[in-house]
């Protein structure tokens, strides 16, 4: 349970980070909060020989509650964001999913930006970016690139990095007015990976879901977009009353779309049937926060 | 090159754990939970399971609860740090979370004790009224095999509310 042999840089600046990078190649990984590259390092499921540090460069700590965009920056913890009434009043979806990320010497040390390029199948962050439309800032050899939440996750553990490049930040677009979200998680003991989640948001205007917006957690590749479901509500009447029919008939839709994995935890029908039971609650407790009604 | 940034596999740190400023070369792969244990004798830091699931190794890094196991010991370079060491006054008087945990009694074997102190204190300098569920919520990336955790948690609402002899 100790580390095999790595070089280890502690660079100031983020050109100097990009530069030791790029010249790592495959051989580089980009530590920050460690608290999912520690473990697999204590493993040795992963053995890089560079580790890159880049908690000396402040530049990259940095919260900026913009008008219409949330910016955080690759030094930003999961608790720098708790306790933020400004974020938590815009971005409800990412305040609520935070409160449920591990445990709390884990959220003083682990980064949002780290969860994102991560992309573990049961974490919160890449399904609240996907769910919120947001954008990954990468930095590398050639410059900035930005890519949608969407492309930056490519399976299981996977992201769109190329070698030498790195996650720099993400954006999250401020919801529109009339927004409802809830994220809710299934964990066998609080701060656990969840079993199973979901990440809602609903736009509503006089009782008519206008826009939809629903991602599974814990199925097995990374964030699961369950557009069926989100296409089933759009356009519906979703009143206390004739909601629960929809967001059955939603239930039903990311049932019958997920392939979960098979483990220790949970068989591959419960994680199926939890998907349901999570998209119903995530639904309706995104609806009674929905305005527009 | 990349010599100019490039450290090499053993690095100076300076690092201050319950007030005492450390200076010490230690290999860049150490962790901080081996540091503390092996290379400043602090052996009131416990390991676990040493991939950050059982919380016997928190410890307090500028002021915020930190799995020693999870953070290299060059990382905590220029930082302050407190381990259950430092957790007792000057003059020898139990820290109010040792002492309420001493008087309900909170602990059997005492392995998960060190990082159940250090997260119950932060819990309540950050929540200095929690109620039942919020310290359960607080305490839960701590894994304690003995006590069935109700007493820590009385001990740490005792804290609370005042009512141990060494309330804060």
């Amino acid at each position: 349970m100790k580390p095999a042999w790595f070089d280890y840089y502690a660079p100031r600046t983020l050109e100097e980070a990009l530069r030791i990078l790029a010249e790592a190649g495959h051989d580089g990984k980009v530590l920050a909060g460690g608290q999912s590259l520690v473990p697999m390092l204590n493993f040795r499921i992963v053995n890089p020989t560079v580790i890159v540090d880049i908690n000396r460069i402040e530049a990259l700590n940095h919260l900026d509650i913009a008008a219409d965009t949330l910016t955080i920056g690759a030094l930003v913890r999961h608790a720098d964001l708790l306790g933020n009434s400004r974020l938590r009043e815009g971005w409800p979806l990412l305040a609520e999913a935070t409160t449920q990320v591990a445990h709390p010497a884990i959220r003083n040390r682990g980064t949002v930006c780290g969860s994102v390029a991560h992309n573990d199948p049961a974490a919160e962050h890449p399904s609240v970016l996907v769910t919120l439309d947001g954008t990954v800032i990468i930095a590398g050899p050639s410059g900035r690139r930005e890519l949608p939440a969407e492309q930056f996750f490519t399976g299981m553990l996977s992201n769109a990095l190329d070698p030498g490049e790195m996650v720099m930040e993400v954006h999250y677009p401020r919801p529109s007015a009339g927004t409802g979200a809830a994220f809710v998680e299934f964990a066998r003991r609080l701060g656990d990976f969840a079993i199973a989640g979901a990440a809602a948001i609903l736009t509503m205007r006089d009782d008519v879901c206008e826009r939809a917006r629903l991602t599974i957690v814990g199925m097995g590749d990374g964030p699961f977009r369950a557009r069926a479901a989100e296409d089933a509500l759009m356009g519906r009447r979703l009143s206390a009353d004739d909601g629960h029919d929809a967001f059955a008939e939603a239930a039903e839709k990311v049932i019958a779309a997920v392939q979960p994995a098979e483990d220790v935890h949970a068989s591959s029908a419960y994680r199926r049937h939890l998907a349901g039971v999570m998209a119903v609650r995530a639904l309706e407790a995104a609806l009674s926060r929905a305005g527009g009604r | 090159m990349l010599e100019d940034v490039k450290l090499a596999r053993e690095q100076r740190i300076s690092v201050t754990v319950n007030g005492k400023v450390h200076e010490k070369i230690v290999p860049v792969r150490l962790s901080l939970a081996d540091f503390i244990r092996d290379h400043l004798h602090l052996t009131g830091t416990h390991l676990g399971c040493e991939h950050g699931v059982c919380g016997a190794c928190t410890i307090e890094m500028n002021g915020r609860s930190a799995r020693s196991c999870l953070t290299l010991a060059v990382q905590a370079d220029g930082a302050e740090i407190v381990t259950i060491e430092g957790l007792r006054a000057p003059d020898g008087k139990r820290h109010p979370m040792q002492q309420a945990f001493h008087e309900h009694f909170a602990l059997q074997c005492g392995y998960c004790t060190p990082g159940m102190l250090i997260t119950a204190i932060e819990l309540l300098r950050n929540n200095p009224n929690p109620n039942e569920q919020e310290v359960r919520e607080a305490l839960s990336g701590n894994l304690c095999r003995c006590t069935g955790y109700q007493a820590i948690v009385t001990a740490v609402l005792a804290v609370a509310r005042g009512q141990s002899a060494g309330a804060m």
